[in-house]
């Protein structure tokens, strides 16, 4: 028997930990022989803390446990009656589980992401051994061009050629380098596959190290991923014991090593040059492509870059064969695709599909639909680069080429999901303030271009958007997007030139009628209260920071708007729904 | 890495121990000079809780760059801080995820909880919040997080609560 406790970032700050000692001390109390061993996330966040029993054949999954369900489970273990059923997952979540294709996180949420063995029994560095033993390098790149693999940091650039140009790129020593400077608000997969299955990453840099000639590697990874530095590091410890990273691997005379670098927190270094220059220890500013880090990466020399995900799928693809990836998704985009589910949804967390499922497929399965069962509205994919991709239409596949004649992205799979709440001129907002402020510096367009952008978006926001705001919205748009050196300037319009599309409704409430009809930029609403709802508690009066709100004690209370400050603590803080907000 | 809590030490005076920071300039320094810059700066912010100008044009001259490299770098990078941050370093989230789900709100209750604004420290020192950009734990938004722990599914109510829980510590203890 076996016990689990899924230990992501995400099951952790659910409680998970907390649940980990108080099964483990109940068990040693009970004198049970049975370790609790830890795993990484499942992807079921809006279950989260998930406690496995694995018994024979048979695995039990409780959810959302609590101190109360701990008990229960510990009583169960010790073989009393309990009420432990009671937490037990539910049918359609398993189902939703198994809807899935999981092939980059096959491992995560099931194997103990710090023990080495248990990667190893699940066919862990197979792959990598057979390569050194019996393919060529070029077999090996063979193998990933029939895959159909493509970069799934974003862009979508097929991986083999990468590696094909790093091959035969002259000079060395080479270098592979894994992206984990996961920046896009709103997207998670990165750091779930390395606090989940750290080893998958390893092997996958291994073949990719194997197949370009390369005897060093490095993992840059952001800074707000401490628990995915300490899994990796200890990954990496262990991957060394075993011999499995070092001068000779299989006794082939091929070395590689990883190290970690930590970044220091900056989005534009997610872009492939800038991450480089980052490396070098200099600001992480993008420079013109080519040359391309194949021929002139890291330190002047040739360099492979891919991000997590893509090396995670890497070790599937040499141990079934490119075809049996390429058998999955559409004509143009094969494999599968991990999605961070966010925002409005009800069952948010991490899925894995094939390409060509759409959207809402997606938000209406795996995702649970919208939450508090409100009108989904439209989903942002691609981060800050992407766009909105209203409900009309949400039957788009997913592949690259169908997103791509949206004006959204594929992006690294972060999927937020909005509903009739979420006012999109305000999420156009919120982008243009991420790439802003996120801008390096370098390319005039980018920097001063998004400021004026921000500038016409926070007018609109606050009321006083002008006729003729739009239009320059859209020339500064597409000077933007030809002025700028790197994908950050070029595709921090998205946002903007998405929501115009598909939302250009709600810029003009905003600007003609001041009226913001998803309530949620407050210098546009105006707040009255309801006389007959009123009971004069005076709560609001007390609270309202503009002693705009005056009444008698036990009468209705009036707002002068004319001293409102629009904080909308009047709203909040009203126990009997009196505050109409318009 | 986190804010570095664990390993803070106060500065004594205006003179700064250089001495602690000895053993990763000599690690850095050999075999990637240049590239270790950042990890230095790291390791130093880890140190003393910050950098301070005098420490950056010490650092420049033991890695053999210019003092204004050195800053470039220093305030090119969101994490790098310049002046001192409180005892617990808050981090807000505010990603697509959580600004969706209400991170200015949970923000603004931050504020008045500590009664100070963005990278300032409260008046008893114990706090500094800032916002950050993603911390990757879309699915319990609003997030917020204090040294390495991350707290999800944040109310108004809950964030004022768990500040209010830290200082109780704190000055009880």
């Amino acid at each position: 028997m076996r016990v689990t406790v899924g230990k992501g970032s995400c099951g952790i700050a659910a409680g998970a930990s907390e649940i980990w000692e108080r099964l483990r001390a109940g068990l040693r109390e009970s004198g049970i022989d049975c370790a609790v061993a830890v795993t990484g996330c499942i992807g079921m966040c809006y279950l989260e803390p998930v406690v496995n029993i694995e018994d024979g054949a048979e695995t039990l999954t409780f959810v959302k446990v609590d101190a109360g369900a701990a008990d229960e489970i510990l009583k169960r273990l010790r073989g009393e009656e309990n009420d432990a059923a009671r937490y037990a997952i539910r049918p359609e979540d398993v189902r939703l589980l198994h809807s899935q294709r999981r092939i980059a996180l096959r491992n995560c949420g099931v194997i103990d992401p710090e023990c080495i063995d248990e990667y190893i029994a699940r066919e862990g560095y197979a792959a990598i051994e057979t390569c050194v033993r019996s393919l060529t390098p070029e077999a090996v790149i063979e193998e990933i061009k029939t895959s159909g693999l493509s970069g799934r940091g974003g862009a979508g650039f097929p991986t083999w050629f990468k590696w094909d140009a790093a091959r035969r790129s002259p000079g060395g020593p080479k270098y592979i380098i894994c992206n984990a400077d996961e920046g896009d608000p709103g997207a998670f997969m990165d750091r779930a596959v390395i606090e989940g299955d750290p080893h998958a990453v390893i092997e996958g840099m291994m073949i990719a190290a194997y197949a370009v000639g390369s005897g060093e590697g490095i993992v840059y990874v952001r800074a707000e991923y401490p628990l995915a530095i300490v899994r990796l590091e200890h990954a990496l410890k262990q991957a060394r014991e075993r011999g499995l990273l070092g001068d000779s691997l299989f006794g082939s005379g091929f070395g590689f090593d990883i190290r970690i670098k930590a970044g220091a927190g900056a989005f534009v270094c997610g872009e492939e040059t800038a991450l480089i220059a980052s490396l070098e220890g200099e600001r992480g500013m993008p420079r013109l492509k080519p040359p391309f880090p194949a021929q002139k990466g890291y330190r002047g020399k040739p360099s492979n870059i891919n991000n997590v995900e893509t090396y995670a799928n890497v070790p599937w693809i040499l141990r079934n064969g490119g075809a049996a990836f390429a058998a999955m998704g559409t004509e143009h985009s094969k494999g599968t695709k991990v999605f961070a589910l966010t925002g409005k949804i009800a069952k948010g967390g991490l899925i894995e599909v094939p390409m060509g499922k759409t959207i809402r497929e997606i938000v209406s399965g795996e995702g649970g639909g919208i939450k508090d069962g409100k009108a989904f509205k439209a989903v942002q994919m691609g981060g800050p680069s992407g766009g909105c991709i209203p409900e009309a239409l949400a039957d788009t596949q997913i592949d690259y080429r169908s997103l791509a004649a949206t004006g959204a992205i594929m992006g690294s799979g972060g999927m937020v999901v909005m509903d009739e709440s979420t006012c999109m001129v305000d999420m156009a907002r919120f982008f243009l303030d991420f790439t802003c402020k996120e801008s390096c510096g370098k390319c005039p367009h980018c920097r001063i271009g998004t400021r004026r952008m921000l500038e016409i978006l926070e007018r609109v926001c606050a009321g006083e958007g002008r006729e003729g705001d739009i239009e320059l919205l859209e020339e500064l748009a597409g000077q933007i997007r030809d002025g700028s050196l790197c994908q950050l300037g070029m595709t921090a319009p998205n946002p903007v030139l998405t929501t115009l599309r598909y939302f250009r409704h709600e810029y003009e409430d905003h600007i003609r009628h001041k009226r913001c009809t998803a309530r949620q930029c407050k210098p546009l609403l105006t707040y009255a209260i309801d006389g007959e709802k009123c009971t004069g508690c005076t709560l609001c009066a007390r609270q309202c920071p503009g002693r705009a709100i005056t009444g008698q004690v036990r009468k209705p209370h009036e707002i002068d708007m004319s001293k409102c400050v629009k904080c909308g603590k009047c709203a909040d803080v009203c126990r009997f729904d009196a505050v109409e907000v318009n | 890495m986190g804010c570095g809590c664990a390993e803070r030490r106060e500065l004594s005076g205006p003179a700064l121990d250089t001495a602690l920071l000895e053993p990763y300039l000599a690690e850095y320094k050999d075999s990637e000079a240049k590239g270790g810059l950042i990890a230095i700066l790291q390791k130093a912010q880890d140190i003393y809780g910050y950098l301070p100008e005098e420490l950056l044009t010490y650092i420049a001259r033991r890695v053999g760059v210019k003092p204004a490299k050195v800053m470039g770098v220093v305030t090119f990078y969101t994490q790098f801080r310049l002046k001192p941050a409180g005892k617990h370093l808050v981090l807000l989230c505010q990603g697509t995820a959580c600004h969706v789900n209400g991170s200015a709100e949970i923000e603004g209750a931050v504020r008045d909880a500590l009664g100070a604004e963005e990278g300032e420290i409260t008046g008893n020192g114990l706090f500094t919040y800032t916002n950050v950009a993603c911390l990757g734990c879309c699915s319990l938004s609003p997030v917020m997080m204090i040294g390495d722990k991350t707290y999800g599914g944040l109310t108004k109510d809950k964030a004022a609560a768990i500040l209010k829980d830290i200082e109780r510590e704190e000055t009880s203890g």
